[in-house]
């Protein structure tokens, strides 16, 4: 195969991580918002411990997409 | 279209400087980090220079600034954090200062560029393990070791928790410039696509354009936060060893 198919079906392949980020995003929110429905008063002293989960869950997926574009662009 | 990744070029302003085999000459990400660090300095001598007990608006915002930074600390690290409240501080406003100056068309973000967070991160890293010796001596490399755990599971479990404990620099640099690298960069995909649908089928596009911005600003804002509480939660495990 040529070198530059493989690295556009590389670079593909390794953004499907984002698809992890989008599942943990999801569950953090759905889990935060069913909580904060059961107990509303609790809800906004969790309000920074929901913004810390839903960036690390965003940084994981990336993390792929930093590979994504390494090959693309630094190979 | 235009290449995505052009807005992150690094260019030579003024003459090239040569020291030894480095090239030290000042470049755009310098001349952004030094309006990044002279708007902040600006901005608090400003705002501190008329104390008053009703604060005037500026005032207020770097009260804000400090409280918020002040609380993120004691609630994660605890009191023992106290004497690193001015460099947490600083590096939450650089952090969030250059991402924020990064969000102006036509400016560049010096956070994107992993040299800068991974220079940031490596300091924090090395400078924690150094208290964290100095407050414990020896007795912190009980870090790796939690209890609790049989002792069949134990050679593993310490494998991993050191391998976990060596990547938190690359984790931290990582998170931070790989957020701000893919968000420009999809803003600039998107803005590249309401120029080739024109005027006909142009506007969607830009509605993403404007909501993205939108993100962007908050994902600015939070990387800032993260990458803050992080080295609270790091200095906590070097400053109150509880395992």
């Amino acid at each position: 195969m040529e070198v530059a198919a493989a690295k556009l079906i590389g670079a593909g392949l390794a953004a499907i991580a984002l698809a992890g980020a989008g599942v943990g995003i999801g569950t953090i929110f759905g889990n935060y918002l069913s909580a904060a429905i059961r107990n509303p008063s609790a809800a906004q002293k969790q309000f920074p411990n929901l913004l810390l989960g839903f960036a690390l869950a965003e940084a994981t997926g990336l993390f792929g997409l930093v590979v994504a574009l390494i090959i693309l662009f630094a190979f | 279209m235009a290449n995505p990744m052009q807005q992150f070029e690094v260019k030579t302003i003024g003459p090239k400087i040569e020291i030894g085999n480095f090239d030290v000459s000042f470049t755009n990400a310098s001349l952004f980090m030094v309006i990044t660090v002279a708007f902040i300095s600006i901005f608090f001598v400003l705002a501190t220079q008329k104390k008053s007990l009703v604060p005037s608006r500026l005032q207020l915002l770097s009260e804000m600034a400090y409280e918020f930074v002040a609380k993120m600390i004691s609630e994660t690290a605890g009191s023992k954090a106290r004497p690193y409240f001015p460099f947490i501080l600083t590096l939450f406003l650089f952090v969030l200062f250059c991402n924020m100056i990064g969000m102006i068309p036509y400016s560049f973000t010096v956070t994107s560029h992993i040299i800068v967070t991974f220079a940031l991160a490596i300091f924090i890293f090395i400078g924690v393990t150094i208290i964290g010796f100095v407050k414990h001596g020896f007795g912190y490399l009980k870090l790796f070791v939690p209890s609790g755990v049989p002792v069949v599971l134990m050679p593993i479990i310490v494998i991993i928790e050191v391998i976990s404990y060596l990547s938190r620099p690359v984790s931290l640099s990582v998170r931070l410039f790989a957020n701000m690298m893919a968000g420009h960069t999809m803003l600039k995909v998107f803005g590249g696509f309401v120029i080739s649908l024109g005027i006909v089928g142009g506007w969607l596009p830009l509605g993403f354009s404007v909501a993205l911005t939108g993100l962007e600003i908050l994902v600015a804002f939070l990387q800032a936060y993260v990458f803050a509480i992080l080295t609270c939660i790091y200095l906590n495990d070097a400053l109150n060893l509880h395992h």
